[in-house]
């Protein structure tokens, strides 16, 4: 491959660790699966070929203990990242990332931080069911102390992994398998810190604000060009860093016109659909929105697996743009 | 039910109450266990004491009688081995050579304590002395103990990693997957169980099949040893030639220190209402074993220390313990902006 050509969304992860594994030694990988094609899609193709099997690890079945010793080597100079082939199994990590990565700062006066990275994987769709299909995105933005992010764009792929690998926070990375054929040509590499990284505009509109987290966004992109052909102009927002969450972005477009619409992959109740509208809702003038914000969220409900309940589980491009013509027409 | 007791006469508070044995040992190094002891003692004593006040507020976990397992161990450890704790971690951040005073001022949530009044008595912080930090999450230092090795072992340096925890870790998942990962990689570790044969509150026999947990380094293919924890010179020897294997690229090790503690789960009682088979006959018969005690005992013996040196040193760790406590009363709590300021680390702060 040459620079040039197109990437798609697995490739350009795997492009951000071969980045950070040549640049920078202190960085090494740490999870189930790193030797096998099975797990992690292409995102992380031959890395143990090309850099160890040292600085890749491939683990016993321990997702708890592994996280505790990423964590354990970001305080003596390594930058690990841990990684979650499947998000539903980090949920057995809960006790290091929440408890211990997250307060490690702030409980030890700002002493030591764990500068680690933890990759999940959202893996939805083909029957897969209640145990290898959530987004649990929302839950980690809820605790102070870690940063999170999801990419969108191929390009965020890449970077904001190099970003969080970078930033001295424990950052939790969350991918998506949805996303991996998109495609993009992506510019050399420039390093910014991540605490610089927030909410993006990402599609220019006047009519309505639509903001997307994750897999969300691009439905909510493919929504837009859809609506462009019934004259209704969508500004889209990714929001990429859910924690620390910076709403400005959103309110200076809500204000420019009037309506909010938010699409979120995980469920409603007290998800991160709900917060970005309670965001702006909080910082903008009353009689800005000219209508009542609408959200697009999972059911309430665990995933099915039948292809019969699952086909109308997850929101779809359509229900976007419903969504979004009903509070343009009507709202 | 109570079972056959697996370790025998280490669990039985009639025995192991005579002077230690210490011939051959070296009299200058001896006077170091008994002082740091005495310091442990004195601090945890005094902090009861703010507690019973009402003066310290935060949890506190006394280990007092169970203070030779830090102080063995510590003997074997350099400031740049990383050494993690858990909830009752004063004795280890005293043993490594942490400054009473800022523990003391931490337990009162001042700004001058160990974690600069952010962590309390459950929390602390010692870097400079190899104290990497503890929580009380039961287990929950014990695999990042195992990633300080991780990264020792890839670093190619000569540091060791020690976990402290208790025998109600031993029954967490984690303590077996961190077990493994350290097998398996062939780390340098140490894990260090002070087996006091009680969880918060209810006796080992009701909680495992045997009151040793030795058995689990086992089943890891894990050298082990099982001492007495109340006997710094065999904790000591044990944690040394355990720390020296794991060092030369051995591989992790465990040591078993059986002990006891003479105060409940939290706080300066006793708690014998509230601990089931915690009999005060048995608490009483433990304080025979006292480590502190039994080290005075043979030292006095030997001819090592004269009462008036005992008294001697006895006063001068009381008035040292006593003036860390006055200074950290008075001590100033931290900004109020250390609350958001801290969330995230200084330099990527938000």
């Amino acid at each position: 491959m040459s620079a040039g050509d197109p990437v798609n969304y697995g490739e350009a992860i795997r492009e951000g660790f071969v980045y950070l594994l040549e640049t920078y030694p202190e960085v090494f990988c740490i999870g189930q699966g790193l030797w096998s094609p099975w797990y992690v899609g292409n995102t992380m193709t031959d890395l143990d070929q090309l850099f160890g099997r040292d600085r890749i690890i491939d683990t016993p079945v321990s997702e708890l203990a592994c996280t505790g010793a990423a964590i354990g080597a970001s305080l003596f100079g390594y930058r690990p990242i841990v990684v979650h082939p499947r998000m539903d199994f980090m949920v057995l990590a809960a006790d290091q990332i929440i408890n211990q990565a997250a307060k490690w700062s702030h409980m030890l006066g700002g002493q030591a931080s764990p500068a680690v990275t933890i990759r999940s994987i959202i893996n939805r769709g083909g029957e897969q069911g209640a145990q290898h299909s959530q987004a649990l995105h929302s839950w980690f933005a809820h605790i102070p102390g870690l940063r999170v992010v999801m990419p969108t764009t191929v390009q965020d792929a890449r970077d904001l992994l190099i970003s969080s690998v970078l930033c001295d926070d424990p950052v939790m990375y969350i991918d998506d398998r949805w996303l991996y054929e998109r495609t993009a040509v992506l510019p050399a590499v420039t390093e910014r810190p991540l605490e610089d990284e927030g909410p993006k505009i990402l599609r220019h509109g006047q009519d309505i604000t639509v903001v997307g987290v994750g897999h969300s966004t691009w439905l909510s992109e493919q929504a837009a060009q859809h609506l462009e052909e019934e004259q209704i102009s969508v500004e889209v927002i990714d929001v990429r860093v859910l924690n620390p969450f910076r709403s400005d972005i959103i309110c200076e477009s809500v204000k420019r016109t009037g309506k909010l619409c938010v699409i979120d992959g995980g469920w409603r109740t007290a998800g991160m659909g709900g917060e970005i509208i309670a965001a702006v809702v909080e910082n903008i003038e009353s009689g800005v929105l000219k209508a009542s914000p609408v959200r697009v969220t999972l059911p309430d409900a665990p995933v099915p697996t039948s292809k019969a309940l699952e086909d109308g589980y997850y929101p779809s491009v359509n229900d976007v743009i419903d969504a979004a013509k009903k509070l343009v027409r009507h709202g | 039910m109570r079972r056959d007791s697996d370790l025998g006469g280490l669990a039985d508070p009639g025995r192991f109450s005579e002077p230690l044995e210490i011939a051959g040992n070296d009299a200058g190094t001896l006077l170091e266990y008994l002082r740091s002891m005495q310091l442990i003692r004195c601090a945890e004593e005094l902090i009861g004491e703010m507690v019973t006040e009402g003066v310290a507020k935060t949890p506190c976990h006394l280990g007092i009688g169970q203070e030779a397992v830090a102080v063995g161990v510590a003997s074997g450890l350099n400031a740049t081995d990383r050494v993690f704790g858990n909830h009752r971690s004063h004795s280890q951040f005293l043993a490594l050579g942490g400054d009473v005073y800022s523990l003391i001022a931490e337990v009162l949530g001042k700004a001058d304590g160990a974690s600069n009044g952010m962590g309390g008595s459950m929390h602390l912080y010692g870097a400079s002395v190899g104290f990497q930090g503890s929580v009380p999450l039961v287990g929950a230092t014990i695999p990042i103990a195992v990633g300080a090795a991780l990264a020792a072992k890839m670093g190619g340096g000569q540091e060791v990693a020690v976990a402290f925890f208790g025998d109600g870790a031993c029954e967490e998942g984690v303590f077996h997957e961190s077990l493994n990962l350290a097998s398996v990689y062939e780390l340098p570790i140490l894990f260090v169980v002070e087996n006091n044969l009680f969880s918060s509150h209810l006796d080992i026999q009701l909680r495992q099949p045997s009151d040793s947990v030795a058995r689990f380094a086992e089943a890891h293919r894990i050298q082990s040893r099982i001492v007495d924890g109340n006997d710094v010179v065999r904790v000591s020897a044990a944690a040394g030639e355990l720390i020296s294997r794991a060092r030369a690229g051995g591989g992790p090790g465990f040591l078993e220190a059986v002990t006891y503690r003479l105060r409940g789960h939290v706080g300066p009682n006793e708690d014998i209402d509230v601990g089931v088979h915690r009999k005060m006959q048995d608490v009483n018969a433990w304080k025979q074993r006292c480590p502190i005690k039994r080290l005075h005992a043979a030292m006095a013996g030997a001819g090592l220390i004269t009462p008036d040196e005992f008294d001697e040193q006895s006063r001068g760790v009381m008035s040292e313990v006593r003036s860390a406590v006055d200074r950290a009363r008075a001590a100033p709590y931290p900004d109020k902006s250390t609350l958001l300021d801290l969330v995230y680390s200084t330099r990527a702060r938000a």
